[in-house]
């Protein structure tokens, strides 16, 4: 009995109250300060070794600035070595512009740090769990043996007393125990671990607290999950994402229209010098800044940080992404699936009213209803016994066990009571209990059908109570909408997204809860097939599914969908056809995904935006500049009025690098998400990101120069 | 800039948005194969023409037999132009005893490629260098190829969006027989009537000797004009039969064919945008685009109007009447044909720039330098204002492509346009178009300005090419920029100012039109492949909406920041600072050159 005790406590995931209003992410436990000093050390010594041209060469934005950075300090090098200035400019000119050129490589170094950075904590912390243990492996002769954690291999049985660490993944196949998983989901209430059903998956790594378990393994050692998670967290895994991908090509090409730009520039200027008759052409450095300043250094550096914070921020979200491209999924998804219990509604339903038939006096029903509930610990069964006392004053009593005989609720017969003092107390299933009262020779009176369907009309679900022969009423046992919900769901909607209610519930009562909530679609009385079926469906019709599941028969569901979210209390074969797994188990969490994912394609986007915008004001500074001693009348170009030629391209230079070091935590930390329709999101992000972009370098500039000025460095 | 010209630009405009509705309707039949009213008057045409080229109607090609049977059409162009060419004085139709002396190799290869890819650059004097055959017969014959090859491309594209999971994008034979027969042909014939009503020639004389009123002996030019002449604006081919082009009174003569011929270079590229709409099934879509088209057209017909109304300062300053009055022009009128004043042809200019046509009814070389700089920044975009026929539209939508990606990340999914996601492979292929045509424009151009050649040698008589300049400073740059700019865009209109009919401007601009032409369109077809392939997301509140002012704007912005301020550094030491030259005094005189090809 105790057992059942802990179940009801612990087992059920510890939803937390939803903030109604919003569908933002939420920090959870996992969350560390942007600029952790430890972190930001780390980071910052990874820049250099970032510098390496090899591993750099996979940003080709950031490839061309070291080169043109290393360009510009070898002609420094060799005008130092002349003592000349004549081909690079004043040797002061030069030295700022090489060393800005090589922060901008360093700044865009640190942002990719920082963010691996994260991760690398993230993932030590957890291998600091990761002992290996003495594991008591069941040999073939069924003797007990101990051998290392490390030896054992998919399919070796194991068994773990309370205080052992779980040697391995793997599931319950003898026995129930509590188990300590904080160390996966930094939730510290133990969950319940037993064999069979859903609840047979135990994780490598996590401790038994009481009781004994036999454990099938499942990995072998290195593919445990403790280990996929900390490769997941560290980076080691990470692939380019296709949406990834295609943006790098897109400023890799731009980068090659730029330097075509800027090398032609050169034989231009030689031309247009030679028909001016005076003025200079450009030099090395001042070409190289212009096109620095004109490739999209800005998204270039920040792209791979924006991708490994975008999975950070789900994991923050105590949620382990199995790939980036699922994030990136999560952020395209048309159609949701929430199942109702758990998600939609609270997890249990609860009677709130005793409907008496004609003849049958409410206390009668009310005494019975709580007889037949008393041994029945479900929290529907509780609920029964709490309306009786609440309602009519009757207070829970003990029926001594030898006096009676309870009989549990079975999928075959669909209801459960006692027998008690020559009674037959049964509540139970409609039909169900037609059936017992029909058999035992009772009837049924006309009206008693039209209550049932009322309640189902409405939601709820009927539950007949008779005595004997004599049918006494219905308890009416209501799902309860989780508060918010309805919100969140029509939030949702606001974005493009359609959310389905899944449910095993007769059509009747689906449709009212759906109703009820708000929910675009039902599926009543779903099998796993049938859900199954309607993601195939969604998908032929052009729309990505998104769903949560933690059973065994939701893998194939899981798997089917674009984004399938199990829960980490579900069975082992529900985690591996999920591409991400909620450590929390709380299901209401995929519409936080969703929002994490378009928060991480919005992030992209703006710095895309923003970085091309940026390119006008630079125009205006560096290109008067440059050809200041050729055509003075450019001057007029000059609109930001910057003092001198060199200090013109020296502020646009360095805008361009600080702005991606003051882009770092917005790239880390996402651009603020609002839930909105597609076209106000555009609007708004186009305003900021758009025209903030165009106007931001403008005084940025202007800013610089004047410092540069007053600071005497040009 | 007057009340009456900004009227005749309104007039102008007017008429086109009149006809976009029910060409593009008529079209958008045409090509996905439905019954018209022409087609009991024509399919017998289009019957006869896949029995005589053995096409099967209903069989459909995926996008690289679609790409492999235009790239042999138009190699079969190619030869047949060069060809007949050379082999000018042998065939018939030649009163005037042209032959092969007047068209050498270079020549040859130049007008071939320029003729195929719809560029209509011409490196020769028309009527002093090809006979009436070489007229009628090839280069009439592939202004109707290369337009319907254009058509072709773009409705191939539109299938790309408006279909889902297939994996074929049309039938070239087909789509191109259909431009020609239902399209081309029909509205040629209308206009090539119109154009002789207003005294465009059509004949077949031998050129006249007159004595003129002074008493000169002059020699004027015949030919069959108006149908070339119809077919060059509807083609938006821009080759003119004489070498000056509609600013030629056999051409252009009255400002009501000034008026026909621009409206026939922009009804199709306008009308495909309805078409556009109509076949992907939301017409919004397609007046999206032609609302970005027309803004940016509107902002250069103004800003060249202005600046050619505005004139020449510093005349001004030497107390010369620059403002217009009702008994004078005023502004600049250097190079503009009286009849057709300062409006006129202004709108001229940036008609036939945006469209990628390439006709001229005044001397771009003599602008203002900001009147002169629209002409060439509109090429620079790419051509995607109305733009070609046919390649307006896939032109825009490459840019259509590129701004989705760019910013519709911003609404938290994966950029998709029309349902159809755009990925790797379309952003590649768009990239790959871009960067052909920048690296076309810029690379050709350097090279030209610091790459030299012995004097009297085979490359370039004159030396250096910088030396076929006839005029100095940044105007000079103007017009080595503007001949790779106008051959990439295959627009073909000339700057003039600089001697392009040498072995070097010859080969340098031809690869630079096929370059244009076939490194911009195969990986749009490509793209079109790939597209087909793929489900249409359908629309929700979450998808990024491609119809509306937002995104009008959001598609012009992405069109001069990503397309055309590549070019602003070139630009800035051409017109650019000519302009500030000009208003502080300094201007860049005209050197004579030997007489040869000066139009180019």
């Amino acid at each position: 009995m105790s057992i059942t005790t802990t179940t009801e406590n612990n087992v059920t995931p510890q939803i937390p109250q939803d903030d109604p209003t919003s569908v933002l992410p939420k920090k959870l436990g996992r969350a560390r300060p942007l600029f952790d000093p430890e972190i930001v050390k780390r980071a910052s010594a990874a820049s250099f070794a970032k510098l390496n041209p090899v591993t750099l060469l996979k940003n080709p934005v950031m490839f061309v600035v070291e080169a043109g950075a290393a360009m510009t300090t070898i002609f420094l090098v060799r005008d130092l070595f002349a003592g000349g200035t004549s081909a690079g400019g004043s040797i002061g000119f030069q030295v700022q512009i090489s060393i800005w050129l090589w922060f901008t490589v360093l700044f865009a170094n640190f942002a990719e740090a920082m963010a691996e950075a994260r991760g690398k904590a993230q993932a030590d912390s957890l291998r600091k769990t990761k002992t290996d243990v003495l594991a008591k492996r069941i040999n073939s002769a069924g003797q007990m043996e101990k051998v290392p954690g490390s030896a054992l291999r998919a399919g070796d049985v194991v068994i773990c007393d309370a205080n052992d660490l779980i040697p391995g993944d793997g599931d319950v196949i003898e026995g129930i125990a509590t188990v300590d998983e904080s160390v996966i989901t930094g939730e510290s209430a133990p969950v319940i671990r037993e064999s069979g059903g859903d609840r047979s998956a135990v994780t490598g790594g996590t401790r038994v607290l009481s009781d004994q378990i036999k454990i099938k393994i499942t990995s072998n050692p290195g593919e445990t999950f403790l280990d996929r998670m900390i490769a997941l967290v560290e980076g080691a895994q990470r692939q380019k994402t296709p949406n990834e991908i295609a943006l790098n090509i897109l400023i890799a090409g731009l980068t090659l229209i730029f330097l075509l730009a800027v090398i032609t520039l050169q034989p231009f200027s030689v031309f247009s010098g030679a028909q001016a008759g005076s003025g200079t052409i450009p030099t090395v450095a001042v070409l190289v800044s212009l096109l620095v300043c004109l490739i999209p250094t800005t998204i270039g550096g920040l792209l791979s940080a924006i991708g490994i914070a975008g999975m950070d921020r789900v994991m923050q979200h105590n949620v382990l992404a199995m790939s980036g491209k699922a994030v990136e999924a999560a952020g395209d998804v048309n159609s949701l699936l929430l199942d109702k219990t758990g998600t939609i509604t609270l997890g249990n339903r609860q009677a709130v009213e005793f409907l008496t038939i004609n003849g049958v006096t409410a206390e009668e029903l009310a005494d019975a209803a709580q007889l037949s509930s008393l041994a029945d610990e479900t929290p529907e069964g509780r609920s029964v016994v709490i309306l009786a006392k609440e309602k009519y004053g009757l207070r829970g009593r003990h029926i001594p066990e030898h006096e009676a005989t309870f009989i549990p609720f079975s999928a075959y017969t669909r209801m459960s009571g006692v027998d008690f003092e020559g009674r037959q107390l049964r509540k139970g299933a409609t039909d169900a209990i037609i059936t017992f009262v029909m058999e035992k020779g009772g009837d049924v009176p006309g009206n008693f059908k039209d209550m049932s369907d009322r309640i189902s009309r409405n939601g709820g679900t009927p539950l007949a109570v008779a005595d004997g022969k004599r049918l006494l009423g219905v308890i009416h046992l209501k799902d309860i909408v989780k508060g918010g919900m309805k919100e969140r769901i029509a939030q949702l909607r606001k974005m493009g997204i359609r959310s389905i209610m899944i449910t095993g519930d007769n059509p009747l009562t689906a449709a009212a809860i759906a109703a009820e909530a708000g929910v675009d679609d039902f599926l009543a009385q779903a099998t796993p097939k049938d859900k199954l079926e309607y993601i195939k469906k969604e998908q032929a019709a052009g729309r990505l599914v998104a769903m949560t599941g933690d059973g065994t028969n939701d893998a194939p569901a899981l798997a089917q969908a674009d984004v399938g979210l199990a829960m980490n209390t579900g069975t082992t074969a529900a985690k591996e056809a999920g591409n991400m797994v909620d450590l929390d188990s709380n299901p209401t969490k995929l519409i936080e995904v969703v929002a994490i994912g378009k928060q991480l394609l919005i992030t992209r986007g703006a710095l895309t935006t923003f970085s091309i915008a940026n390119d006008v004001a630079k125009y205006f500074a560096i290109i008067p500049a440059m050809f200041m001693t050729m055509y003075p009348v450019l001057g007029s170009l000059n609109i930001m009025k910057l003092h001198t030629p060199q200090s013109a391209v020296l502020a646009a230079v360095i805008f361009n690098a600080l702005i991606i070091i003051a882009l770092v935590p917005l790239a880390l930390r996402g651009v603020k998400y609002r839930p909105l329709d597609a076209a106000s999101l555009l609007r708004r992000n186009l305003l900021i990101y758009g025209i903030g972009g165009i106007i931001a370098p403008f005084p940025g500039i202007w800013l610089i120069d004047q410092l540069l000025v007053a600071l005497r460095l040009a | 800039m007057t009340s009456i010209g900004v009227l005749q630009i309104a007039i102008f405009l007017g008429l086109i948005l009149v006809c976009t509705k029910p060409l593009g309707a008529f079209m958008a039949k045409v090509f996905e194969g439905e019954r018209t009213f022409l087609h009991p008057v024509l399919r017998w045409l289009e019957v006869l023409t896949y029995k005589v080229i053995g096409v099967k109607e209903e069989v459909e090609q995926r996008w690289t037999t679609y790409t492999a049977a235009l790239l042999s059409f138009s190699i079969f162009g190619f030869l047949l132009v060069y060809a007949i060419q050379r082999l000018q004085g042998f065939l018939p139709f030649n009163p005037q005893h042209f032959g092969a002396a007047q068209i050498p190799p270079d020549l040859a290869f130049n007008t071939s490629t320029s003729f195929v890819t719809n560029t209509n650059w011409q490196a020769y004097v028309g009527e002093a260098t090809v006979s009436y055959f070489v007229q009628m017969a090839v280069l009439a014959v592939q202004n109707f190829a290369s337009a319907a090859a254009g058509i072709a491309v773009a409705v191939a594209l539109i299938r790309g969006f408006s279909r889902q999971e297939k994996k074929t994008i049309g039938n070239f034979w087909v789509d191109v027989t259909r431009a020609t027969v239902y399209v081309l042909l029909p509205i040629s014939i209308i206009g090539a009537l119109l154009l002789v009503s207003q005294g465009v020639v059509q004949n077949l004389h031998p050129y006249t000797d007159v004595t003129t009123m002074e008493g000169a002996k002059q020699t004027i030019a015949q030919g069959p004009v108006a149908s070339q002449e119809v077919i060059k604006q509807l083609g938006t081919n821009g080759g003119g039969f004489f070498n000056a082009n509609s600013a030629h009174p056999f051409e252009n003569p009255t400002p009501l064919s000034n008026l026909l011929q621009m409206f026939l270079i922009f009804v199709i590229p306008a009308a495909l945008t309805y078409t556009f709409g109509k076949m992907v099934g939301d017409t919004r879509q397609g007046w999206a685009i032609f609302a970005a088209f027309s803004a940016m057209f509107l902002i250069g017909v103004f800003v060249c109007y202005h600046f050619e109304q505005a004139g020449n300062p510093i005349l001004g300053n030497l107390g010369v009447q620059t403002a217009a009055t009702s008994g004078q022009s005023g502004g600049n009128m250097e190079g503009k044909e009286t009849r057709f004043g300062i409006a006129n042809s202004a709108l001229f200019a940036t008609v036939t720039t945006d469209a990628s046509c390439g006709a001229v009814n005044s001397m771009h070389d003599s602008y203002t330098p900001i009147g002169g700089l629209v002409p060439i920044f509109n090429m620079m975009t790419g051509e995607v204002i109305f733009g070609g026929v046919g390649a307006g539209l896939y032109g825009i939508l490459l840019y259509c492509i590129l701004a989705v990606f760019i910013a519709g990340l911003m609404v938290g999914r994966t950029p998709e346009y029309l349902g159809k996601k755009i990925e790797q492979k379309e952003v590649k292929m768009a990239m790959l178009a871009v960067v052909a045509t920048a690296f076309s424009v810029l690379v050709f151009a350097a090279l030209s300005d610091v790459i030299t050649f012995q004097a009297k040698g085979y490359w370039n008589p004159q030396g250096a090419p910088t030396a076929n300049l006839n005029n100095s400073g940044p105007h000079g740059f103007d017009e080595i920029l503007y001949a790779y700019t106008s051959s990439t865009a295959n627009n073909g209109s000339a700057f003039a100012g600089i001697t392009v009919n040498t072995p070097w401007y010859d080969l340098t601009t031809g690869l630079a039109q096929l370059i244009g032409r076939f490194l911009f369109l195969i990986p749009l077809l490509a793209a079109a492949g790939s597209l087909v392939a793929k489900k249409k997301i359908p629309e929700t509140a979450g998808t990024f909406p491609t119809h509306g002012p937002l995104f009008v704007g959001l598609l012009v912005g992405t069109v001069i920041i990503v397309g055309a301020l590549t070019f602003f550094p070139a630009l800035s030491l051409g017109p650019i600072v000519e302009h500030y030259l000009m208003h502080s005094g300094k201007l860049f005189s005209f050197i004579l050159l030997p007489a040869q090809g000066i139009w180019s």
